[in-house]
């Protein structure tokens, strides 16, 4: 930085920090001078280091600073979060500054909560800080007058930039600040960060076409590395499992000690679970509330706003609050089960203790033995500061239909002009005009192959050469859909009334999320455990069973994989013998015996074994690449068994490893062949082809590129049941027709990038390479007691079922052991 | 892969093959029944502003040509709403027509009229009726509310939700009447379990589920909600 006049704020602002105790931090300041030297920055800090403000000070300024004017003005400033939630909260602690310094500034939130007469006066009379979220933006952007509406902007705030960068609505907010770059060239833009590994990647994204070099990149002062320790329960470390029952009442313990705690789970169900059990031994009556995706938006809010207020100890939660709002009074974080990924668990660790100079405090309970390998693992990274690798992504062609439906929605474009400024948008920036062609073709006749559809065109090309909504109505409803975020459709949970009508509300579950439950059954929700009556239409009919015992479906852990990054420490801790000093003596015991029954591979191996049991024949395999990637895995190689001869039955797979079962021995096989990359050619695609998760994908594909509309004009239930035909039918006629369809291509790169990890399956066949170390044995062996606990344990353990586990473990281990 | 095969079933006396296809086979006149094809539902939705691939026309058409071809019908009966809309002939396109009229030589269509198509289609061969007698079956596009001895109809696009198996189309009947799947491309489907069938029937109600190359007879107490 130069090094020249020493940097200051107005005299305002400095007797406004002054008369509040503070001073201005360093990274504060050098927002404000790189906004007046008119640079793009991000500012990457730690939560808790006076982030948000530091965004905000230059616009401050300037807006205080600006000469008055006759005619009212457009936007100055536009803060752009990834939650609803967020972009409220920031108004109201805008308007602190704003009110005690007596700023001439009005900022205003918009969401989708905002309310209609607020929305009109807004696009009338906007707000000198608008405070709002990607899909509101690009809502605004398929307006008529979007131009004139932002062409005084001069800055963008991006917040938790990292958060929503890498997915669809990072892509949609690519395209909008590529759009607003055309409106106003001059305004800058500010990104705001938590810690990544890698800034370049957003610096990248964030530039407006400049590449990495045009984003000046500010770093906050770094606060005290977390103190994370990890639960030791006197007795044995599980060897299976996923809910840390064996810790409950130690965790409860550390509830007690803390001021506030942030309890984080995995899954809803772990939630449900946690939650239930803590209450069980909650004698003192803690306050100790719940917050997951599933429960209704009202009852997150109260237990938000109880949380803002300091009235609960702790809050049982999944991802729902890994981002938002600031809790000055959490000193302690626990996550139960394991953490998956360093990045993530910085974050949620970031969510105690906002005061820099004193470290975070978090606690580890690792569920089981490899969770307690993984554990460790995370926390050696986060000592080391070490985080998660991220990767760059390619824009979605699917949000590019959307973005140029809304543009043609908003004003007359030009083909090659749009083609330009989309390049500008880092996502796009290597789009080639084949595809930009074959996504606007998409978007005016549905892109087929017969053309038949010419006359009901959405945009059509007018004699000036320019492409325009077709009419009113089409831009109305394109205006009704837009947005990024697929949410499967939801249900309603009520209370059954009598002669089965639906009663009280008491929250949402998504289709398909009950799936495994059958009228009768009973299972915990929101905290209490109810009996299912029955499904119908957008009503899922409940009633109360306390005390009746309760199912808990999708048991099998965790929605996030177990990243990259984290899964290669585990297995190099594993492979040193000399790493085990540092974990309890019972996990070092199974290593042991592990190695002594079998092998312990090296950093690269992956260990294979395959022993007889039962009447069966194993094979499991430790790849330590995640569920996902193990599924796949698993799939493939069953085809491969088949082909074999060997008489494949089934398969089970975790984060760390996979088990598939034959009639047949497979001891004699060439595992060389048998992991053969290959493998992820042919089979992998027939299989995609057929399964549930290209058409999930294919379905939210479908609705993000606009192929089909939700909602409709004059009704505005956001239920996703209204779509009056099945987007299956639609899937199966078309890739009978067009198998080479733009839709049906982007489905199949979102199911095989988040769904099956085709890459890091491919990833991994390659590395192991030569590098497979095969044992065969007499009988199972420690490390396969994991996986083979997983066997039919997917769908429903409830207590009774537990303890025929724990009985059913307990002879596995012997069997291990002797 | 080895022929199709149906399941042979008894509808109030008389004997019926229901096909993989979903089309209904009376071997003893010869006649193929097919319910609610909704020809050209998916340029209706393009109509509208919903460009669903223009496919849907064309692959009904070659599921009816395939069992035409297998079965070898005298008569091919449309059991109403053979036509998404009454827009749906006219934008039908040459190629479907001619595949249509193709089907009719050498044999007789009969279009029953459906809700979606009362009128049937006006340049294309073929009957247009209220409702079919056959063999003492009565053909006839939407299921009366009454008990109907030997009433064949459609309307209503059963499926049946099988444990682990997901949603499929189906037949049902409880041996006095029979309701057929939608044999359209783009047909959605109702839950047999929904009042609406469920109240159309008599106790020993038997779905006849569609797999992709068997029928498979599933017991009522076997299928689930939605």
């Amino acid at each position: 930085m130069d090094a020249g006049a020493p940097l200051t704020l107005p005299p305002g602002f400095s007797d406004w920090f002054a008369g509040r105790g503070w001073s201005p931090r360093e990274h504060q300041l050098a927002m404000v001078e790189k906004v007046r030297q008119g640079r793009d920055a991000l500012l990457i800090a730690p939560t808790g280091g006076g982030k948000t403000l530091a965004g905000f000070l230059p616009s401050l300024i300037e807006l205080t600073e600006r000469p008055p004017a006759n005619a009212p003005r457009g936007v100055h400033t536009l803060y752009i979060s990834p939650l609803k939630a967020l972009a409220v909260d920031i108004e109201r602690n805008l308007a602190t500054p704003i009110a005690e310094m007596g700023l001439p500034i009005k900022a205003e939130s918009r969401t989708g909560d905002t309310g209609v007469s607020r929305r009109q006066r807004q696009r009338v009379k906007p707000p000198d800080i608008l405070l709002t979220t990607p899909e509101q933006l690009a809502l605004f952007l398929a307006w008529e007058g979007a131009r004139l509406f932002f062409e005084d902007l001069r800055c963008i705030i991006l917040d938790e930039i990292h958060a929503i960068r890498p997915s669809k609505r990072g892509d949609l907010l690519a395209l909008g600040l590529a759009r607003l770059a055309k409106f106003a060239p001059d305004c800058r833009r500010i990104g705001l960060s938590a810690t990544v590994d890698d800034p370049d990647l957003i610096r990248a994204w964030m530039s407006a076409g400049g590449g990495k070099d045009g984003v000046d990149l500010v770093l906050g002062q770094s606060g005290a590395l977390p103190v994370v320790d990890m639960l030791l329960v006197e007795g044995q470390v599980p060897w299976t499992g996923h809910t840390a029952r064996h810790a409950m009442a130690e965790v409860y313990e550390a509830i007690r000690r803390a001021r506030t705690a942030l309890v984080f789970v995995n899954t809803r169900f772990q939630a449900e679970f946690a939650f239930q059990e803590l209450w069980r031994l909650n004698d003192e009556g803690l306050p100790i509330a719940l917050h997951h995706g599933s429960l209704s938006a009202e009852q997150r809010r109260r237990v938000e706003a109880a949380m803002a207020r300091g009235a609960l100890r702790a809050v049982v939660c999944t991802s729902t609050l890994d981002l938002g709002i600031d809790w000055g009074d959490v000193d302690l974080v626990i996550q139960l089960a394991s953490p998956k990924g360093a990045a993530r668990m910085v974050q949620r660790i970031g969510r105690a203790n906002h005061r820099l100079d004193e470290p975070s405090r978090a606690l580890f309970v690792p569920a089981n033995r490899f969770e307690m390998l993984e554990c460790q693992a995370a926390r050696e990274a986060i000592a080391e500061n070490a985080l998660d690798k991220e990767l760059a992504r390619s824009g979605a062609l699917d949000v590019l239909a959307q973005h140029i439906m809304g543009l043609a929605c908003s004003e007359p474009f030009d083909l090659v002009e749009v083609y330009d400024e989309i390049r500008t948008a880092e996502p796009y920036k290597d789009l080639t005009w084949e595809d930009f062609e074959a996504v606007v073709d998409f978007v005016a006749t549905g892109g087929y192959a017969l053309r038949v559809y010419d006359r009901f065109a959405r945009i059509v090309k007018g004699l000036d050469g320019r492409w325009r909504a077709r009419n009113a109505d089409t831009a109305l409803r394109h205006r009704l859909n837009v947005g990024a975020i697929y949410s499967p459709a939801m249900l309603a949970v009520r209370v059954a009334g009598r002669r089965g009508t639906a009663g009280r509300k008491i929250g949402e579950v998504e289709e398909g999320y009950l799936e495994v439950l059958e009228p009768g059954d009973a299972f915990i929700f929101a905290g209490r455990t109810w009996r299912l009556v029955g499904v119908t239409g957008v009503d899922v009919l409940v009633a109360p069973a306390e005390g009746q015992e309760a199912k808990m479906p999708s048991w099998g852990g965790s929605k996030f994989a177990l990243s990259t990054f984290l899964a290669r420490r585990v297995r190099e801790m594993m492979s040193e013998p000399a790493h085990w000093s540092v974990l309890p003596w019972d996990v070092r015991e199974w290593l042991e015996l592990q190695r002594d029954h079998s092998s312990i591979p090296s950093t690269d191996e992956m260990l294979l074994e395959t022993f007889p049991r039962g009447h069966r024949h194993f094979l499991v395999g430790y790849p330590f690449e995640g569920r996902l990637a193990h599924t796949t895995l698993s799939l493939l190689l069953t085809r491969r068994l088949a082909r074999a001869g060997v008489g494949p039955l089934g398969f089970v797979a975790n984060d760390y490893a996979f088990a598939v079962w034959a009639l047949r021995p497979m001891d004699g096989l060439d595992m060389a062949d048998l992991f053969a990359e290959d493998m992820l050619g042919d089979d992998l695609e027939s299989w995609l082809a057929e399964s549930a998760m290209m058409r999930g994908s294919f379905k939210a594909c479908a609705l993000i590129s606009g192929l089909i509309e939700r909602r409709f004009p004059g009704d505005q239930k956001k239920s996703g049941r209204q779509i009056s035909f099945s987007t299956d039918l639609v899937y199966d006629v078309l890739r009978r027709h067009q198998p080479e369809h733009l839709l049906l291509r982007c489905a199949r790169e979102d199911a095989a990038h988040g769904l099956i990890d085709a890459a890091r399956l491919g990833d991994l066949l390659q590395r192991i390479k030569g590098r497979i170390l095969h044992r065969a044995l007499p009988h199972l062996t420690p490390f396969s007691v994991s996986v083979m606990m997983e066997i039919g344990k997917q769908s429903s353990p409830g207590d009774a079922r537990d303890q025929i586990l724990a009985a059913a473990e307990a002879d596995l281990v012997a069997e291990a052991l002797a | 892969m080895s022929e199709p095969e149906g399941l042979s079933l008894v509808v109030s006396g008389v004997a019926v093959t229901a096909r993989p296809s979903g089309a209904l086979w009376i071997a003893a006149r010869g006649a193929l029944v097919i319910a609610d094809a909704h020809f050209e539902k998916g340029s209706a939705y393009a109509a509208r502003g919903q460009l669903l691939p223009p496919y849907d026309t064309a692959e009904t058409l070659s599921r009816l040509e395939g069992e035409a071809e297998a079965l070898s019908p005298r008569v091919i009966v449309f059991l109403g709403d053979a036509w998404h809309d009454g827009g749906a002939e006219a934008r039908l396109a040459p190629a479907a027509a001619a595949r249509i009229a193709a089907l009719a030589r050498g044999r007789t269509l009969v279009w029953i009229a459906g809700n979606h198509d009362p009128a049937g289609p006006k340049d294309l061969p073929g009957d247009r009726c209220e409702t079919l007698a056959l063999d003492g079956l009565i053909l006839v596009h939407e299921p009366g509310e009454a008990p109907a001895q030997g009433e064949v109809a459609g309307h209503l696009h059963p499926c049946a939700r099988v444990a682990s198996v997901g949603r499929r189309r189906c037949f049902i009947t409880d041996g006095q009447r029979m309701i057929l799947p939608a044999f359209g491309a783009y047909a959605g489907g109702l839950n047999v379990r929904d009042p609406a069938i469920r109240r159309r029937l008599g106790p020993r109600k038997l779905a006849a589920v569609l797999g992709s190359a068997r029928v498979h007879p599933i017991p009522w107490r076997a299928l689930r909600g939605d």
